[in-house]
This record gives structure tokens, sequence and C-alpha cells, in this order.
């Protein structure tokens, strides 16, 4: 059985136009997360990480007509579009396309933009497979705000099952009023950017952004690549809205992902994790990874850089995640303060430079889903 | 290296009639609204559950057609959960979207996302297991194969639920089978179009 890869990706975020940009803008301890007065839900506006149209039009424009296009399919032809550039001989005929969106184009909906059929997932996903001429029929994961990471797996998946020989996974979702206003009436949207595992924190800030990155196996002589081991997922079976107040379902997730791959938790270089600053999530995801023994395994939230960008999330924590483990390091939680949590937990509080080889990708989301994935860094 | 699978059991719900393994078991008056067809399954089934009248109509469909499809026991608790459709959350979204002018409901946002009808399914059957909840154009019988092909070379499970469960502009169209290492009809393309398109006349 071939192995696959994380090969090339890009992120499209308030933090840059490219992986490059961003990383640029992390270690520069930027955040997405600005105060924002559009939305007819907040009277005093609130915080959210939202990409300019006009910079999304300047650049699409280069490809195709803006106006053809929605604002998220032009996100994620623009991401494709970077990971094609930057990979030679990617055979069109043998490469599969799976979307990881929990929304689509929601931002749609009532308001005659666009054929009505535009707000299906698929259609949208077909729209971006027909704009690169993909011959495989995409895939569309939509799984809540695990989807980007369940995506990664479901691509390894079909490889193995030779549905096709590589893969893009291609993740988006928008700050829509639809969004906004369906987690303002939870009252789980903070009042200032959110500060993940902090005793302060107030709730979730939500982000736009579209992510890829080209999964496939590899034969480059590349000095060090990064492999997907395994993804394991499972469900809290507990509340449809709410974690698991034992963590639970995630808890099993990494346990068994250990199990099946012979991981002992001291083995773990680095955790990423879910981290979006509600009270509840934190505080499960801390149970959890307490009972998985990871309490001093240094683990960051990336949210304080980009908001919740739901579908996006997990898929651009991974490459960071990737990113991390290339360059030997540890990217700082940012927002953290001091721990708001029952358990000791090893947050990154600075950038750190550390050799690191084994990563956890951690994600959680409505519906009770859990999902744990290994990735590790190969030396040649 | 392709391992054996067999078809256990199936379901389906389509056009004011639901049918298990082929046979009719449940038939309403046509045309009747949907909320009330959902019921009339509900206690037809002489089912129990309060929760099921706090779902969404998208979750009563898979939550029916998984009581049907398994005699309302799943005693392999590993049983993984691979959902499909073809317009998401779409009718719950629209309901949702009609609340924004006034009071945002957040007991109807919560059903915005497809794979709500997982967690209420595990829930019910107490499953920690594997879920995922896939969307494309029609139903895509390779799709299913392929990825749980996937969940029982990997050992991730020994038992599969399948389901294409769609709704949206009060059609609907729902189709559930088991899948397990043996015992059944083989799993495959040809026999899982069969079981789909038939018209049970």
């Amino acid at each position: 059985m071939s192995r696959n890869y994380l090969l090339s990706d890009s992120i499209i975020s308030p933090l840059g136009f490219g992986t490059l940009e961003n990383l640029k803008a992390i270690q520069n301890f930027d955040s997405a997360l600005k105060h924002h007065n559009n939305s007819k839900f907040f009277k005093n506006g609130y915080y959210a990480g939202l990409i300019d149209i006009e910079r999304i039009n300047d650049e699409f424009s280069k490809h195709a007509d803006p106006v053809k296009y929605t604002k998220l399919e032009k996100l994620l032809i623009l991401s494709i579009k970077q990971v094609f550039d930057q990979s030679n001989s990617v055979d069109l005929n043998a490469t599969g396309l799976i979307i990881s969106t929990t929304k689509g184009n929601i931002d749609l909906l009532g308001t005659g933009e666009f054929s009505s059929d535009r707000i299906y997932l698929w259609k949208m996903a077909k729209i971006v497979a027909e704009f690169f001429g993909l011959k495989h029929k995409p895939i569309i994961v939509s799984n809540a705000c695990i989807s980007g990471a369940l995506a990664i797996k479901t691509a390894n998946d079909l490889i193995e099952a030779r549905r096709f020989s590589n893969a893009i996974v291609a993740g988006g979702d928008l700050v829509s009023e639809f969004v906004l206003s369906g987690f303002q009436s939870f009252q789980a949207i903070s009042p200032k950017p959110c500060r993940p595992f902090s005793n302060d924190r107030e709730g979730v800030s939500l982000g736009e952004a579209a992510a890829a990155v080209l999964i496939g196996p590899d034969f480059s002589k590349d000095q060090g690549k990064i492999q997907y081991i395994d993804a394991v997922t499972a469900n809290d079976a507990n509340h449809i809205s709410g974690p698991s107040r034992t963590g639970e379902g995630l808890f099993k997730s990494i346990n068994r992902l250990f199990e099946r791959n012979n991981i002992e938790s001291s083995q773990i270089d680095y955790l990423s994790a879910h981290g979006t600053a509600t009270n509840y999530n934190d505080a499960m995801e801390a149970i959890a990874f307490d009972r998985a023994g990871l309490n001093n395994t240094p683990v960051n939230s990336l949210k304080g850089y980009y908001g919740h960008t739901l579908g996006t999330s997990a898929l651009i924590e991974s490459i960071i995640t990737k990113h991390s483990l290339l360059k030997d390091k540890l990217y700082a939680s940012l927002n953290f303060t001091a721990s708001g949590v029952s358990k000791d937990l090893n947050i990154i509080q600075d950038h750190e430079n550390r050799e690191l080889s084994l990563a956890l990708k951690t994600a959680s989301g409505f519906g009770g889903c859990n999902l744990a994935m290994l990735l590790k860094k190969e030396r040649i | 290296m392709s391992i054996e699978l067999s078809i256990i059991n199936s379901v389906t719900i389509r056009d004011s009639k639901v049918y298990k393994n082929g046979q009719l078991i449940f038939k309403s008056e046509p045309d009747l609204v949907i909320s009330k067809f959902l019921k009339g399954i509900y206690r037809d089934q002489n089912l129990k559950y309060p929760k099921f009248f706090k779902m969404d109509s998208l979750s009563k469909f898979g939550y029916l057609g998984v009581e049907i499809l398994t005699n309302a026991n799943i005693q392999d608790k590993e049983t993984a959960l691979i959902f499909a459709n073809s317009a998401s959350s779409l009718e719950t979204d629209e309901a949702y979207a009609r609340t924004m002018a006034e009071f945002p409901s957040p007991s109807l946002f919560v059903y915005t996302l497809p794979n709500i009808m997982l967690g209420e399914i595990s829930i019910r059957h107490q499953l920690r297991s594997e879920n995922i909840f896939l969307v494309s154009e029609a139903f895509d019988p390779a799709l299913f194969i392929d990825y749980s092909r996937g969940l029982f070379q990997q050992e991730k499970a020994d038992k599969v639920l399948c389901g294409w469960v769609n709704l949206h502009n009060n059609e609907y169209d729902v189709f559930l089978w088991e899948i397990a290492r043996s015992g059944g009809i083989d799993f495959n393309e040809e026999e899982l179009k069969k079981l789909y398109l038939p018209t049970h006349e």
C-alpha cells in the first residue's frame, strides 16, 4: 500500500492570499479578526475575519470574469489554482476533487443572484471542477466543523480504493448573515476577538477562508515531506449541539488512533487543537486531552489568528501543522492569557523552534462529531 | 485484495410508501404533508422516542429509516454511518432563514447541517463510531462502496449503515442499507442500483 502525503497547498484568508503570506502573518502575531459593522444582527458590531471582495476580484480577474462566480467559488478556485501552479505534471484525468464546506453559497439564499441551483453544494463543486477541467465528479464532505480534516481522510481512503491516483482537497466557508445570526442566536459569539483555552474567553469569532492541498503519493526526492498516517472519527452520542462533558467522542477518536498505530501520547511532538473558545468546547477538549495523556504536549488553537472558519478550519490547521513540522516551529496560541480549563495543558505561549516529527490534529463539531489525525515528517 | 461484502437489509421510503427488503410495510394516502406522513410511520412502527418530535424532517427520515432497517436495535456499537444526499440541509436552511427577519431560531439553526442526522442516530443507538456525511448531485453507489470498503479494509468497522436521505421542496427520497462481511447479497454497484431503482410494483 502506497503512502499518501500532504503536497502543495494554499490558504486564502484575510491574513494573505497564499500559504507563505499566511505563515508570515502568523509569525508576526497578526490576526484576521477585526471589528465590523455590516451585520444587522449586531447593534455594536462584531469581530470576524472577512476577506476583502475587491482583493478577491482583483486576483480573480487575472484568471476569469469575477462576475460569473460567487464569492466562495472565487476563493476556492483561487486556492486550487495556487496548488496546481506549484504542482508539476498533475494529470487532470487522474485527480479527484474533494470539497469541504458546511454552508457553501448560503449567502445567495433569497437573493435571486445567480441561478437558483447554485445554492446546492454539488452545483458549487461542479462549477469549481469544471473551471479546472477535472474529469472526476467532485465529492463533497459536509460534516460540520470536522469537514476539513475529514476531507483529507476521504482523499486518502479514496486514493487507496483506486478511485483516483491523487486528489485536491479544497475547503471554503463564508461569514454570512445566515451563520452570524445562527451563532448569535446561541449567544456563542464573543464580544472581543476569541481567546481559546483562556480563563477570559467569551465565545467564538467567525472567519472566512478557503484552503487547498494536494494529497497523493510523492515520488520526489524532497528533503522532508509530510505523510498522512491515519485518521479516526468518533461520535459523542450525547447531544446534537453541545459537546460531551467527558470528552467521550474526542477521547475515543484519539485513543483508537493511538492504538491502531502503536503510538504513545509521549511521542506526539505537537497537538493542533480545535479550540473554538466557547466555554463548553474548550473545557471538553481539555478533558479529552487529559484522558489521552496529552497534558505535556505543546498545543495551540489557531482560531485567534483566523476565527472559526467552519468547513475550512481543520483543513487550514492541517496545512499549518504540515508547515510547523517542516519548519520545526511551534506557533503561539494567539490571545491566550491564563488557563481557563480544568485540566493542565501545555499551551504554546510564544513561537518556538523545536525539532518536530509527529503531530496530532483534532477537530470536533455539531452533531457530536470528532476526528483525530496523525501527520508525520518523513526524513530522507 | 478487494474484500467481499454483503448487503443484509434495505429500506426505501418513497411516494408515501415504506419498503423493507422489497416488501411494502407501510403506505399512507398520497400527497399527505410530510410531517403527517412521518408521524404516521412513527405510530405504525410503535416507536416511543420523544426526541423524534424535536427533530427536523430530514433527521426524522434518517431516524425512522434506521429504526426500520435494524428493528430498532443495533447490537454492534462500532457500526459506522455513511450517509449522503443531494440537498444537504436546505429544507431546514430555508425554514431558518424565514426566522431571520424576526428572531433567528436557535432550535432550527442547529439542524442547518446535514450531519446532525448522524448525531441523532448515534444518540439513539449510543454509537460512538465512524461517521461521515457526503453530498453528491444524485445517488452515487460507487462512492458509498469505495468509502465503506475503506472502513472494512482498515478494520475501522465490521458493520456499516449507509443512507441516502434526501429532502427538498417537499420531495423526499430515502434509501438505507446495512453492510456486513457476509450473510446477504453481494455489495456491488449493480446490486445496489437494483435495490435503489425498482418500482416495487
